[in-house]
């Protein structure tokens, strides 16, 4: 396998633990939030949303500065990055959130905030699939 | 330094629903897995977590599955790839995947019958299954991204 091939087979196996952790942490968000459904899903959730968003970010840059038709200054690669960038800003409350029940967020702004970051990662595989400008 | 394939522009929305769907397939098997492991685990709350269990894998990986296998028919006859040996990988695991599903299904329902116990045996084989699904699909994705052959 060539770095090519390893940098896209990690980046897009990525994505899909990044989908993962959202989904794991929208079940809590939209499925109630009993004490027994919070401890199975909110470490994995976690973790596979910080693993995803981490390597989707760092192999997804590697493939831009691997390949010689994109660049990182490209406008479909700047635009996933602030898409990156709001999926983690509203991520980071969220998952302490549910993380902490001393720090449980409104009910309401827990689905606020997971439905930005559901609507960003989905801009994301868009953008990804459809490379808008490239 | 790699030169990129570049795709035509009609491949693009099949290829969305394709991975879109795989990506929600996988997501809902990770919760199958979570929940049902944490069933297994503890006593408090197991019903429960089997029951998530039970409806993610009816509400949640057969209905991704319907979208990824629609999506995957789809792109396969916009690229006309049909007897690429690493298409040949994806259609086994999603026809053979399909088949675990479906029992893994079932023995969740059937655990949801036990009552307010863990879900024992039946949970312990929805867990294998779901761990190799998961393993099954990462190869499906390692062999979708770098076309072996």
């Amino acid at each position: 396998m060539s770095l090519y091939d390893w940098l896209l087979f990690l980046h897009v196996a990525a994505a899909f633990a990044l989908v993962a952790g959202l989904a794991a942490l929208g079940v809590l968000v939209f499925g109630g939030d009993a004490p027994a459904m919070r401890r199975a899903l909110v470490a994995p959730g976690i973790a596979l949303w910080n693993v995803g968003g981490i390597g989707v970010l760092v192999l997804g840059v590697g493939l831009a500065i691997d390949v010689d038709a994109y660049q990182p200054w490209d406008g479909w690669i700047l635009g996933a990055i602030v898409l990156w960038l709001i999926a983690s800003g509203v991520g980071g409350p969220l998952s302490r959130g549910l993380r902490d029940p001393s720090a449980a967020l409104a009910p309401e702004r827990a689905r606020m905030l997971f439905v930005v970051a559901a609507a960003a990662t989905l801009l994301l595989l868009v953008d990804m699939v459809f490379k808008p400008g490239a | 330094m790699t030169l990129a394939a570049i795709r035509p522009g009609d491949w693009n929305l099949p290829l969305l629903v394709h991975v879109g769907g795989a990506m929600l397939l996988v997501a809902a098997l990770v919760v199958v897995a979570a929940a049902m492991g944490a069933a297994v685990r503890r006593g408090d709350g197991a019903l429960e977590l089997t029951r998530l269990a039970y409806r993610a894998l009816l509400l949640g990986v057969l209905p991704a599955y319907v979208v990824m296998r629609a999506g995957a028919e789809w792109i396969v006859s916009k690229e006309g790839v049909d007897d690429a040996s690493w298409v040949g990988v994806g259609y086994s695991t999603a026809d053979g995947g399909l088949l675990l599903v479906i029992i893994a299904a079932v023995l969740a329902w059937r655990a949801t019958r036990r009552g307010d116990d863990a879900p024992g045996g039946l949970g312990r084989a929805v867990l294998v299954l779901s761990g190799v699904l998961l393993l099954a699909y990462a190869v499906a994705i390692w062999a979708m991204t770098t076309k072996p052959g």
